[in-house]
């Protein structure tokens, strides 16, 4: 694990999905694949339950970077939940990155159930990219930043 | 134009098919005109207007009126009728109780437009379809009216009515060469700073009067998110960036493969935020995305956000995009 200078760790926060990339973080876990700790998994019964507002509200509330995983497009629990939510952040993710927020804090990874190294080597990865990026300042709420 | 709006709506109203005529009339100033409903034939003739100075989009009235005893009349410009198409489309009008007449347009002048171009002391404006006259405490002085529209009209999407009942004159033809995307296309190109700081400028001067949403035909939902004080972003003066950035964020979201682009929002911020460059560019990243779409021209297409392809690009088409990091 690079550790940097200010000691800075972003505090990540990971919408996965109840039927394969939850199920992909236990796999991770079972397997004694690491993975940084400053990942928050947040459950969701599909990726289609993310409504874009959860993704600003945990910018707002003092997220550095935010994931959300589902299914493999084709594999959705519910059909066609993740086909909805991938236009859906497809439009915010291009929304956000217009109005100047950098790119890399957002992203969308679709994990199955059997996946768990993928997950553990995209959340890595995510972690990595956003530690480079530095604290969330664009989007950030300062009512909602904790007294240090 | 003028004299056939006012004959029509008054034969409209002598035969009964109407009781009420939506239109315009004259607001605080002359040249600021106000939607208006008229309920009879003297006010009418006393007060109805439809000149180079009718910007509102007439269309949002309508699911209140529609709702009420009786037949309306309703003028419709080309742009509005994709708004009237819309929420005909969301369920939201009582089709069989609205008359629509569609009413030609070649563009309504904007007086912040004038006033930005550093005329001062306007007490009056004429227009007679090429150029503007305008009165001010110190002189006439002449503007061309293309150089007098706002953004909403100098990069007009369509002069065809989709939806009416009757035409007066003849019906225009939809403009297809996309120059209203410069704008966005221009801010794509810039480095991510340089757009954060251009939207930093703009929304810093957010007042959070609404009027955005009070006048977007999109926006018609009867319990709104800004009103739910649980929602973290009710309505209240912004304390700070991020309750100025998140308010348009979530309403250009909230719209995003609805919005026809009529421009009402840029149009009635006090503030002259353009608040279009927002929705449109959602509907270019759904045009380039999903294939052209133009929310209002049918009633049957599915739109964007609520239709999906097994083929749909992946969000991280975002990353690997133009324009810099």
């Amino acid at each position: 694990m690079q550790v940097n200078e200010n000691n800075f760790r972003p505090k990540i926060v990971a919408f996965c999905c109840n039927w394969c990339s939850y199920a992909g973080a236990d796999l991770a876990g079972t397997n004694r694949l690491n993975y940084p700790a400053d990942v928050k998994i947040i459950r969701v019964p599909c990726s289609c339950r993310v409504n874009p507002m959860f993704i600003l509200r945990a910018f707002q509330r003092g997220a550095d970077g935010v994931i959300m995983c589902g299914c493999h497009p084709g594999d959705c629990h519910y059909t066609s939940g993740n086909y909805f939510a991938r236009r859906r952040m497809t439009l915010l993710f291009s929304m956000l990155d217009y109005m100047g927020i950098e790119r890399e804090r957002t992203r969308v990874e679709w994990v199955s159930a059997a996946e768990g190294a993928k997950f553990a080597a995209t959340m890595n990865e995510f972690v990595e990219t956003v530690t480079a990026l530095g604290e969330n300042k664009r989007l950030e709420d300062l009512r909602c930043k904790s007294k240090q | 134009m003028q004299e056939q709006t006012v004959k029509r709506a008054l034969e409209l109203l002598a035969d009964g098919t109407v009781n009420r005529v939506l239109g315009w009339k004259t607001g605080e100033f002359a040249y600021d005109t106000t939607p208006a409903v008229f309920t009879s034939a003297e006010e009418v003739e006393k007060s109805f207007i439809y000149n180079d100075f009718c910007g509102p989009n007439l269309s949002k009235y309508l699911i209140k009126e529609s709702r009420k005893e009786g037949k309306i009349l309703v003028f419709l410009k080309p742009c509005d009728t994709y708004s009237f198409n819309q929420l005909c489309k969301e369920h939201r009008l009582i089709r069989e109780n609205i008359y629509v007449i569609g009413v030609p347009c070649t563009g309504k002048v904007s007086a912040e437009k004038i006033k930005s171009s550093g005329i001062k002391g306007i007490t009056g404006m004429e227009s007679d379809g090429e150029n503007v006259t305008v009165h001010t405490l110190y002189g006439d002085s002449t503007v061309k009216k293309s150089d007098a529209m706002g953004a909403k009209c100098s990069t007009c999407k369509s002069k065809k009515h989709v939806a009416f009942d009757e035409l007066i004159g003849e019906d225009g033809e939809v403009n297809n060469d996309n120059a209203r995307f410069e704008m966005v296309e221009k801010l794509e190109a810039m480095s991510a700073d340089e757009r954060y700081e251009f939207w930093r400028g703009e929304l810093s001067k957010c007042i959070r009067c609404n009027a955005c949403r009070n006048v977007c035909p999109a926006c018609s939902c009867e319990n709104c998110v800004f009103d739910n004080p649980e929602s973290g972003i009710q309505q209240r003066a912004a304390v700070n960036s991020f309750e100025e950035n998140m308010f348009h964020l979530i309403r250009a979201f909230h719209v995003a493969g609805r919005c026809t682009d009529c421009g009402e929002c840029s149009r009635v911020c006090p503030q002259n935020i353009p608040l279009h460059l927002l929705n449109r560019k959602y509907i270019k990243d759904i045009n380039e995305f999903y294939g052209d779409y133009q929310a209002g021209a049918d009633l049957d297409t599915r739109p964007p956000l609520n239709a999906y392809t097994f083929d749909d690009c992946e969000p991280s088409i975002v990353y690997k995009k133009g324009g810099n990091e």
